[in-house]
């Protein structure tokens, strides 16, 4: 039933969507990491008029899937055309690129910094007391051994969240963005071989994601050896 | 005894597709029909959730003159096929073309409507300026339709066009015009539409009904119908119903019903209530 000959011919026209889906996942998990570590810090001076804003910001993309927010992000703004214009900001709202970006960005740096923000609370409250009595500042004890030993520890979950922002590029198929996905499905009304078609794109995600979690890994270990598992 | 039983397991068998041919053949009493229910007017889904449109109305009156069981179900357009294939529903009523690539997997009945597809575009771009056309142009005749064609890729240089994906609209689209404008997939032309209005996007192409009932909404009232309508060729012999090709008693009880509703105006009727114009095809 599974015909190689027809892999083998879907497989080049797949991976030319490969440098989409890269882009995609590279440029939101970096702004993405970047606005988690911000607002995970942010929150560690408890007041309550930086900490609300922040978590109202979480809870609502955390709790709503990302699907709607790419499409609130992209049709949703899409209606508000006059006043983009106005604030200056259509150039950036016209792309469906740029609407993707900022719809997985916002999406990974809310889920990004609750992980940060635990991982921040679990380095041994001792160890900054010691930091101090050595006379560092709050800027340096952060620096030196706060983030370097939070990050550390965040690793295992923040790999999570990477794999599961690669996942979620499949959805920019749906803002006209041809990554994998949206290939598979044009291969699929070409050919109505949804199995081989699926299978295929399913393994090219397998692929990059193997890479992304065995590099992972690979820092994990490099970062603390004691912990390498047997 | 043993008699029935194996009579049991073989209508078993047949009804998982394994050996299904006699008993596929035989008339059904009951049928499901797949539509998109996002491609007003032809079908749509309204504000309660019940489907409608030219489409739908169409279906219920074939079903009344094949006195069988209906159930008319939505389904995303580009898990038609594949589910019609997998015995999810029996008949597509979706707007869909009758086209040889089509033919290769799905048989079709006879064509219930033709319908052309051309563009539509702001009023105040080049090619809106021109103004809407009635012209009709056949993709066969190459020697009358590639001027048609020449021309609009003049008017449309360099701009963004938005088609449906897994479309015979997109097919033509990437045929003729990929050297010149920048081609946009959308997953219903609900949305292209929308990206239209929001001005992300130049130009759609798509079936001039259902760019007449967009058109009409207040939103729209900066753009208009644009350059000819295509038909024949890639677009095939119009628009007809889907269904497996081991159900050709289907397709036999199908094809009747809709002779018996093109000869007693029924389609006219229909089609007029719905896409102000007659698309019933001409034998």
């Amino acid at each position: 039933m599974i015909d190689f000959a027809f892999f083998l011919e879907i497989i080049p026209t797949l991976l030319s969507g490969l440098p989409m889906t890269v882009q995609l996942a590279a440029a939101s998990i970096s702004i993405g990491f970047v606005m988690a570590l911000l607002l995970a810090l942010a929150q560690q001076g408890n007041h309550r008029f930086v900490s609300w804003p922040i978590r109202t910001f979480v809870a609502v993309f955390r709790g709503t899937p990302l699907l709607v927010q790419i499409f609130l992000i992209y049709y949703g703004l899409g209606q508000f055309r006059p006043s983009l214009q106005d604030m200056g900001l259509w150039w950036l709202f016209r792309e469906p690129y740029w609407c993707a970006i900022i719809a997985l960005s916002l999406n990974t740096a809310a889920y990004g910094s609750e992980i940060l923000r635990g991982a921040i609370k679990g380095v041994p409250h001792g160890l900054v007391e010691a930091a101090t009595a050595f006379g560092m500042s709050r800027a340096l004890t952060l620096r030196l051994v706060v983030l370097p030993l939070a990050l550390r520890q965040a690793i295992p979950s923040y790999s999570n969240e990477i794999i599961l922002m690669i996942k979620g590029t499949s959805l920019a198929s749906i803002i006209t963005l041809m990554e994998v996905t949206g290939i598979a499905q044009g291969l699929i009304s070409q050919t109505y071989r949804a199995v081989e078609v699926f299978v295929a794109a399913g393994a090219i995600y397998l692929a990059i994601n193997f890479t992304i979690i065995s590099a992972l890994n690979a820092l994990e270990i490099w970062l603390t050896p004691y912990r390498a598992r047997a | 005894m043993k008699i029935r039983h194996w009579a049991a397991i073989t209508a078993a068998f047949s009804m998982l597709g394994f050996a299904g041919t006699t008993l596929a053949q035989e008339a059904p009493k009951a049928i499901t029909i797949a539509t998109e229910g996002a491609y007003a007017p032809w079908n749509f889904t309204t504000a309660d959730g019940k489907l409608d449109g030219l489409e739908v109305e169409l279906a219920n009156d074939l079903c009344t003159r094949m006195k069988v069981q209906c159930t008319i179900i939505a389904q995303d357009w580009e898990g038609l096929i594949p589910s019609l294939k997998v015995g999810k529903f029996d008949v597509i009523m979706a707007s869909m073309f009758i086209t040889p690539k089509r033919l290769e997997t799905i048989d079709f009945t006879q064509p219930y409507a033709v319908d052309p597809s051309g563009f539509a575009v702001a009023k105040d771009s080049e090619l809106g300026k021109q103004g809407g056309s009635t012209e009709k142009f056949k993709v066969e005749d190459e020697a009358t339709s590639a001027a048609a064609i020449e021309k609009l890729k003049h008017l449309l240089k360099g701009k963004v066009v938005g088609v449906q994906a897994a479309t015979i609209n997109l097919e033509f689209v990437k045929k003729y015009f990929a050297d010149t404008v920048e081609i946009r997939e959308y997953k219903t032309t609900e949305q292209h539409d929308l990206d239209l209005a929001a001005g992300r996007i130049d130009a759609i192409f798509t079936q001039q009904t259902a760019l007449a009932a967009t058109l009409a909404k207040p939103e729209f009232s900066s753009f208009t119908l644009a350059g000819p309508g295509f038909v024949g060729g890639l677009f095939g012999l119009g628009t007809g119903a889907g269904l497996r090709k081991e159900d050709t008693e289907l397709k036999e009880m199908l094809n009747a019903a809709i002779d018996a509703a093109i000869a007693d105006g029924t389609i006219k009727r229909i089609s007029e209530k719905w896409v102000k114009t007659d698309v019933t095809p001409v034998k």
